[in-house]
């Protein structure tokens, strides 16, 4: 559903990615790991379509409707609304915004865009309230402005509620399990194996094995200075745990 | 912003009565002249002036004002057709036209329902609608020139009773200069049946605006009172200094908001409107109410503090406000809050978002004294910055003379920043979305004070200036 091709990307003129290919089928959860300043969180944000970003040269093409289309014209509410959703590392705070009424339109911009029924107040509500055990969050979450006040932890339990109600065919989970502690881990690492369907597909980015015990990727990637350098199974991950980056790096 | 976005930017070619420029004793004769003014209030202007002359440009003010030639303005500019109008049709249709484009229909078929309104264009009043159906109930809303000759007890006893001649300066150039503005009287007990609204047009050329707006709510009454404004685009600076006085007797309740939406100069901060306005309210009966509700997002440099002083016991008094400012508008405004009688209590919330290379600061005075038992404050007060070229800050004094005051001030600073428009953008939400999303849930606890249609128009408003400054 997904295919990038020799995508090389730019910021404030430094090059971060150097000719990236990568190609997710349906059903495949993939993660990518690499050390610090590899360009992972680059590579997920230019696909959320982040403006500050430049690409120099390559494509990104994902398939809408069957058809395989050129994902770097759109705008990032388009490609939200044509299901790639990006969990965020450093999920932002919006103040003044309330947290249900924020899940609320977010899910009906989707569902319009689908051409689906949008969701009343009261059966929006329903909706989340039966989600939110999933993530281990209660109600009172609801009532919060966007992750204003939120932990580090409950922050990243809100991103993946948020990737649940709008359940895109792909979802890229930036450094999710970065500054959880284990019981966090395993309640978000559960919600997403739940949510893993023959018809979508997870990229997971991370610096940790200790993420992929508990959510089985089928490939598993290195990036290192802006290029994919070794891809493999999940033995590949077990295997850069003992030598560490500078083992796998030329 | 560029200024193919402010759509109230055009002139209306009409001929005008314009009187030289210049300000001398002569100029204030002229005036009231013109108005054809009992002798009382030629001599409340002359005395006005010489006190003015004595005066001294204020510089308290975080902002920076290009010294005004007060020589170089002219102090009265006037449709020349108009001479006591019988009816609204009798009007230049050159007005009712400006009037349409700017949403403001006027003719009797096409007038706003539920609102009635004073037209005030340049230096006069142009109309008034639903005068009958306001007289039906005793409510007196006309010009403040047509009050000074059908209503001279009452000029007299509240002109200046609020916001006295020797007040600051600008209520001083006014107090002996203006032209028009709006007049409402309601009755004891009489909840005035359709909101009043004064609208504000500057056309004319060099020419200043110097309105004055004079309400009286009787005991046990209550009035809405909405008030919007735009002006040309112009390449020079226009002075509106305006004066407006409420006073609000036992047990009455008046609430008054502005849209002000004058033009603010062009992106390199050419032109644009001096807004230096002079309004406030007396809280003069016991438990009366009065609330200022403004949105400011236009005018070149603001500087205003709508107040209230809270003199009759168990009064309270309320002050929201969105201040917007971008490119290279200056904003100082705020508000103060006297409290005098017992048990009075005010709410003071400011919203203030600058964006582009503005500065915006909020200015507010509390103040409590010896014999206001039992009186409350709160105060919040919020900045949103747009982009890393905007300043924005708070100035908030307090003074308390009664131990038994309760006072609470929360002030915060915050940013609207790409990441947070790319969040929203990427779960779904537009760019347009996203900047009303973010707009409104930081000006909610004032929108929500303002009338619906009002709430509409200023959340519009708004969007439409930030979309261009947030990149």
């Amino acid at each position: 559903m997904l295919e990038i091709k020799n995508l090389h990307v730019s910021i404030e003129e430094k090059e971060i990615l150097k000719g990236v290919n990568l190609k997710i089928q349906a059903g495949e959860v993939h993660a990518i790991m690499g050390p610090n300043g590899s360009g992972k969180s680059t590579l997920s944000k230019v696909l959320a379509g982040h403006p500050s970003y430049k690409i120099t040269s390559g494509s990104v093409e994902f398939e809408i409707n069957g058809k395989k289309r050129n994902l770097l014209e759109f705008t990032p509410d388009e490609r939200a609304k044509e299901g790639v959703f990006l969990a965020y590392q450093y999920p932002i705070e919006i103040p003044g915004v309330n947290n249900f009424s924020f899940l609320h339109l977010a899910l009906n911009a989707v569902l319009e865009h689908q051409g689906s029924a949008i969701l009343s107040e009261d059966d929006f509500k329903k909706l989340v309230e039966k989600k939110l055990p999933l993530v281990g969050l209660t109600t009172e979450f609801l009532d919060r402005p966007v992750n204003v006040g939120f932990s580090g932890g409950e922050k990243k339990r809100n991103e993946i509620l948020q990737m649940i109600l709008l359940s895109p065919r792909l979802a890229i989970l930036d450094e999710t399990d970065s500054g959880l502690d284990i019981d966090a881990l395993r309640t978000i690492a559960a919600g997403v194996n739940q949510f893993r369907k023959p018809h979508n597909a997870q990229l997971l980015i991370t610096h940790y094995q200790r993420l992929l015990e508990l959510i089985k990727p089928d490939f598993v990637h290195i990036l290192a200075d802006g290029k994919i350098i070794e891809t493999g199974g999940p033995e590949l991950a077990l295997r850069l745990e003992k030598t560490g980056y500078v083992g796998l790096i030329p | 912003m560029d200024n193919t976005q402010y759509k109230y930017g055009f002139t209306t070619d009409i001929e005008q009565d314009i009187v030289a420029k210049g300000l001398s004793e002569e100029t204030i004769r002229f005036i009231s002249q013109k108005k054809n003014e009992p002798e009382w209030m030629l001599d409340y202007r002359l005395k006005a002036y010489k006190y003015w002359l004595g005066m001294k440009f204020p510089e308290w003010a975080q902002l920076k004002i290009q010294p005004i030639d007060f020589q170089n303005i002219s102090y009265f500019a006037a449709p020349k057709k108009k001479v006591a109008l019988k009816d609204i049709s009798e009007l230049d249709p050159e007005l009712l036209k400006t009037f349409e484009k700017l949403g403001i229909p006027l003719s009797e078929q096409k007038r706003i329902s539920g609102v009635a309104m004073d037209v005030v264009f340049d230096s006069v009043s142009i109309a008034t609608t639903h005068k009958e159906d306001l007289a039906k109930v005793g409510v007196i809303f006309c010009s403040i020139s047509e009050a000074i000759q059908t209503h001279p007890d009452l000029i007299k006893k509240y002109l200046g009773s609020v916001v006295p001649v020797t007040d600051n300066y600008f209520a001083a150039l006014n107090a002996a200069v203006f032209s028009d503005g709006s007049f409402c009287y309601i009755p004891k007990g009489v909840r005035c049946p359709v909101d009043l609204s004064t609208y504000f047009r500057i056309n004319a050329q060099d020419t200043g605006q110097f309105e004055r707006t004079l309400l009286i709510a009787e005991p046990g009454s209550f009035v809405n009172y909405l008030e919007g404004c735009t002006a040309p685009q112009r390449d020079e600076n226009q002075l509106h200094a305006a004066v407006v006085e409420l006073v609000a007797l036992e047990s009455a309740e008046i609430r008054y908001s502005t849209v002000q939406n004058w033009y603010t100069g062009d992106a390199e901060g050419r032109g644009g409107i001096y807004n230096f306005v002079t309004k406030r309210g007396k809280c003069a009966g016991k438990n009366s109410k009065i609330s200022w509700t403004q949105v400011e997002s236009g005018s070149a440099i603001t500087w205003k503090y709508p107040s209230v002083i809270l003199q009759g016991d168990g009064s309270e008094g309320a002050f929201y406000s969105v201040a917007l400012t971008h490119d290279h508008m200056q904003a100082d405004t705020g508000t103060k809050m006297i409290h005098i009688g017992r048990d009075t209590k005010s709410t003071i919330i400011s919203k203030g978002i600058s964006s582009g290379k503005s500065s915006n600061a909020y200015r507010g005075l509390v103040q409590i004294m010896a014999k206001a038992a039992n009186a409350r404050n709160y105060s919040q007060c919020d900045s949103m910055l747009v982009g890393h070229e905007s300043q924005a800050h708070t100035f908030p004094t307090l003074e308390t003379r009664n131990s038994t005051a309760v006072i609470e001030h929360e002030a915060s600073t915050s940013r609207i920043s790409e990441d947070q428009l790319f969040y929203l953008q990427s779960r779904g939400f537009t760019k347009e979305k996203a900047i009303s999303l973010l707009v409104n849930g930081f000006c909610k606890d004032v929108f929500k004070h303002l009338p619906m249609e009002f709430a509409v128009e200023a959340v519009k408003l708004i969007e439409m200036k930030l979309e261009n400054s947030v990149g």
